[in-house]
């Protein structure tokens, strides 16, 4: 089903999004291959209760056996018999950069993956289709690592101190002024991790009274900062403009649920481009909405930052808006920048703000300084500002491997989720059994993919990801 | 229809933020141009440094710099992606080896961030319907977690074990009516080693007892103590002499001791394996990037080669504990062998806005005769319990005697001049 584009006036661009339909038959086959699995799973579970099969999970101490029991048995279920299985698909572990090509430690399961033992091989040179690298930052020599080292070799690498006693070191203020012009805002914050950032300052900025309205696709990061901030939570349906709209007719008519009384705030969460699925969020029209019903934005820019954009902005700039309009822009350095941490933009108000309320400012430990040389260096690159070209030819580069990507998935017949423009690619799989299979044929190929079944997607959905990085060349692409 | 238009005309929201005084004290920060290590260039003056928590005096040192460097070059900065995605290095699962090997326990994990490290573990064990009962001096991470985790929270005064029975007992009469409910409601106990917020440590033994006698399960915050207590700096359990598997789940971070960035979670690998798919922290986020991860190994290396260390810091925190007593004004709180003391104000002005005014001159003051200190610093309308306004004083290995001597006098003399 293609989704037809409302107010096409307001998009400057075509705007192509698709997701497929699955199929009746592979969605029956996917559904009985998830039925045998339980059974099975019920069937060994039966044998080990009776001994006749050995239980090999870690278990409770002899002391402490007439406690009330940890975990619930139901919870592991799913944990013991099905995510057992695939298990080698993740957490895999490497040992070098994490670029367009690593080398990975080698390790075999002796006992279906209940254990692993590494041989001390290590494979080398295998395709990286799973890290976040979009605009190849991730590198172990060249200009940012050597800055980077100088500051280590200056600062050190710890801090000990939160942001508000002594952690705000000069490097930190330098920091946040780069970020401010980088995204054309009055004034920015850094933090040191990006799940923080969302969990730490949505709840510093709305409170009970206050209505968030949330997309279904959330991160958990903007969930748990929702959940914990005690403000009323509203769910609209994914890039749904027309649910969002009639969420917020309701709330300002009807007010609080039953006091009848005015809202406080309302707040939109929203991210740039949604990780699983590969779409990106309808800006121009979250902005008429927004200022039609005089509401806050909250954007999380975790992955379109530095991958969208002519010049690498993020999804501000992909659609020729103007960033005063967002009031909220966060993002993490996590993934274009080759870095750590998140960062919040805005009016100088809201900064000053957050400034003195932000649980993260008061209670944790401010960023390590070669980490934030690194960000400076390669918001430099890309800005252009360091007087190479090099940043805006990344930015072009991974703008032509995602097109050439796609193009050539689609021709080869797989069902591919998402934006045209999005460097995020899903490939749906749909049933169990293809999820373990393809992850260990691609390795076998010498291609590292990621893959993601239940419960990070709905059950029948389960999918390959790729993620395409600036640094990846036509023919890597090919393979 | 026509109605509808109306209120939505004329709704008006408040604005996102309010306002901010400029002259709020937490608005203006401290600038550190320069390293925070021994002397550190505050606001461009150089002064010693008492405000940092780098109590092994590891911010510094050459050896965990060039391993930190060594990393860099092999691996870059960042990990670009979480663990379960290629975001699990060889580093990692080093580190998370030595620290198990280092606490004598079974398994650690590695979360990149010291607060979201006990934030996420909390609610991983901890669901709704769960009891936690949780000291009131707890710090604000744990406040943090135990609010993710939508459990049943009992708070009991700070320290005292007669109190926390007293909640026990009568938890135990209600189980008693509700046997069923009772055999599923899991308990646990949250306490810190060292207390942030007062200095003191926990009376370890006599949890332990309650812990069998009512079946509870103890988390241990070590975030303070580990490094500092013990003979070699296994934290509160080597300092009790307790079994370290009575201990459920010990959290620390890697921020204090260790000078570097992160935290991890040690203990049985029952216990700690579950956090690799259900702690969030871990799971949605990024990993540690390698170079901190390489410096924390180093850190590790350096504490297990020299234990000595530790006595000498637990000398000097005996040496400015004594010092610091008797300044008229100023009252210390925390045990001896505390190496973060507040200071705080024996008779409060009144209201605490000017209470920290007060304690913004003294600490100008100290700045400006060449000791760096800070104000604890507190949210004030989120946390449960708010202590007293306060100054924090931090001992490290690297300060020599005359320097302890010193910052004692000065502060004297500031608490003279400003407090009469």
């Amino acid at each position: 089903i293609n989704h037809i584009v409302h107010n096409g006036g307001l998009y400057k661009r075509p705007f192509n999004e698709a997701f497929e339909e699955t199929p009746m038959l592979v969605a029956v086959l996917t559904y009985v291959g998830y039925g045998v699995l339980t059974l099975f799973g019920y069937l060994r579970d039966f044998m080990r209760q009776w001994k006749i099969e050995k239980c090999q999970n870690a278990t409770e101490r002899e002391e402490q056996k007439d406690f009330v029991p940890l975990y619930q048995d139901f919870e592991n279920f799913y944990n013991r018999n099905l995510y057992m299985r695939i298990r080698d698909s993740w957490n895999r572990p490497i040992c070098s950069v994490p670029g367009a090509k690593v080398d990975m430690m080698e390790r075999v399961s002796h006992d279906y993956n209940w254990t692993f033992t590494y041989t001390g091989r290590v494979i080398k040179d295998i395709i990286n289709m799973g890290s976040y690298n979009y605009l190849g930052f991730a590198q172990n020599a060249g200009t940012c690592q050597e800055a980077a080292a100088k500051v280590l070799s200056q600062y050190g690498a710890g801090v000990c101190s939160t942001r508000q006693e002594m952690g705000n070191l000069d490097k930190h203020e330098e920091l946040e002024k780069l970020v401010a012009r980088f995204l054309g805002v009055e004034s920015a914050m850094a933090y040191g991790m990006g799940f923080a950032t969302n969990s730490m300052n949505i709840p510093a900025l709305v409170g009970k009274g206050c209505l968030i309205l949330s997309d279904e696709l959330n991160h958990a990061s903007l969930v748990l900062g929702a959940r914990l901030s005690g403000a009323t939570i509203r769910i609209f349906k994914h890039n749904n403009m027309q649910s969002l709209e009639k969420l917020l007719k309701d709330a300002i008519v009807h007010g609080q649920p039953r006091t009848r009384r005015p809202w406080k705030k309302i707040l939109i969460l929203v991210e740039g481009i949604y990780s699983m699925e590969g779409s990106i969020v309808r800006l121009p029209e979250v902005i008429a909405l927004k200022k039609k019903y005089k509401s806050y934005l909250y954007l999380d820019e975790a992955h379109s930052i530095g991958a969208l954009g002519p010049t690498g902005r993020g999804v501000v700039e992909y659609f020729g808006l103007n960033p005063e309009d967002v009031d909220v822009m966060m993002g993490t350095f996590t993934k274009s920048f080759g870095a750590a941490g998140g960062y919040i933009g805005g009016k100088k108000e809201l900064i000053d703000y957050l400034r003195t309320y932000s649980h993260s400012a008061v209670y944790a430990t401010s960023m390590s300084p070669p980490v934030v040389e690194q960000i400076i260096t390669s918001m430099k690159c890309i800005m252009g500002e360091d007087g190479t070209t090099v940043g805006k030819a990344r930015v072009q580069q991974l703008a032509e491997n995602t097109r050439y990507f796609r193009r050539r998935l689609k021709e080869m017949g797989f069902i591919i989720y998402g934006n045209e423009d999005s460097p995020v690619v899903p490939l749906m799989l749909y049933m169990p059994a293809k999820i373990g299979a393809f992850g260990r044929e691609m390795l076998k190929r010498n291609i590292g993919v990621v893959v993601v079944g239940f419960p990070a997607t709905p059950i029948i959905e389960s999918r390959a990801r790729f993620c395409l990085s600036a640094a990846h060349t036509k023919e890597m692409l090919d393979t | 229809v026509q109605e509808k238009e109306e209120l939505i005309e004329e709704w008006q929201p408040e604005p996102l933020v309010p306002p901010v005084p400029k002259d709020h004290p937490a608005l203006n920060y401290n600038v550190v141009s320069g390293p925070p290590t021994h002397v550190i260039t505050v606001n461009g003056k150089e002064c010693i440094n008492f405000a940092s928590f780098n109590f092994l005096g590891l911010l510094d040192n050459e050896k965990v710099k060039s391993a930190a460097q060594a990393s860099l070059k092999k691996y870059g900065v960042g990990t670009c992606g979480p663990r379960g995605f290629y975001g699990t290095f060889d580093v990692h699962l080093e580190l998370e080896e030595r620290l198990a090997k280092f606490m004598r326990t079974e398994e650690a994990i590695i979360y990149s961030y010291g607060f979201a490290t006990i934030a996420s573990a909390i609610p991983a064990y901890s669901k709704r319907g769960d009891i936690v009962f949780v000291d009131e001096a707890a710090c604000f991470a744990i406040q943090k977690g135990l609010q993710a985790s939508r459990s049943n929270i009992k708070l009991f005064k700070h320290n005292d074990m007669a109190d926390l029975e007293r909640l026990l007992k009568e938890q135990e009469t209600e189980d008693q009516k509700n046997p069923r409910k009772a055999r599923v409601t899991r308990r646990f106990i949250v306490v810190e080693g060292l207390y942030m917020n007062t200095g003191d440590v926990c009376p370890l033994p006599e949890l332990i007892k309650l812990k069998y006698k009512y079946k509870v399960r103890i988390f241990l915050e070590e975030s303070l103590s580990f490094g500092v207590l013990g003979e070699h700096g296994r934290g509160i359990t080597e300092h009790f002499g307790i079994n370290i598997d009575d201990i459920d789940l010990i959290s620390a971070n890697m921020e204090n001791s260790l000078a570097s960035i992160g935290g991890f979670c040690c203990g049985r690998s029952f216990i700690i394996d579950h956090q690799r798919l259900s702690g969030q922290g871990y799971c949605f986020s990024a990993s540690l990037p390698p170079l901190l991860a390489a410096a924390a190994i180093e850190a590790l290396n350096i504490m297990e080669d020299n234990p000595d260390i530790f006595q000498t810091l637990r000398a000097k925190c005996k040496r400015i504990h004594k010092a610091l007593q008797g300044i008229s004004g100023l009252k210390v709180v925390g045990e001896s062998f505390s190496p973060a003391l507040h200071l705080q104000l024996e008779e409060s002005c009144g209201s605490r806005e000017n209470d920290v005014k007060l304690l913004k001159r003294v600490v100008d003051y100290c700045m400006n005769g060449g000791i760096a200190l800070t104000q604890a610093r507190y949210l004030e309308k989120e946390e449960k319990c708010l202590p007293a306004p306060s100054i924090r004083v931090v001992v490290t290995v690297e300060q020599t005697e005359q320097e302890l001597d010193k910052a004692a006098s000065l502060l004297k003399e500031a608490a003279q001049s400003v407090l009469n």
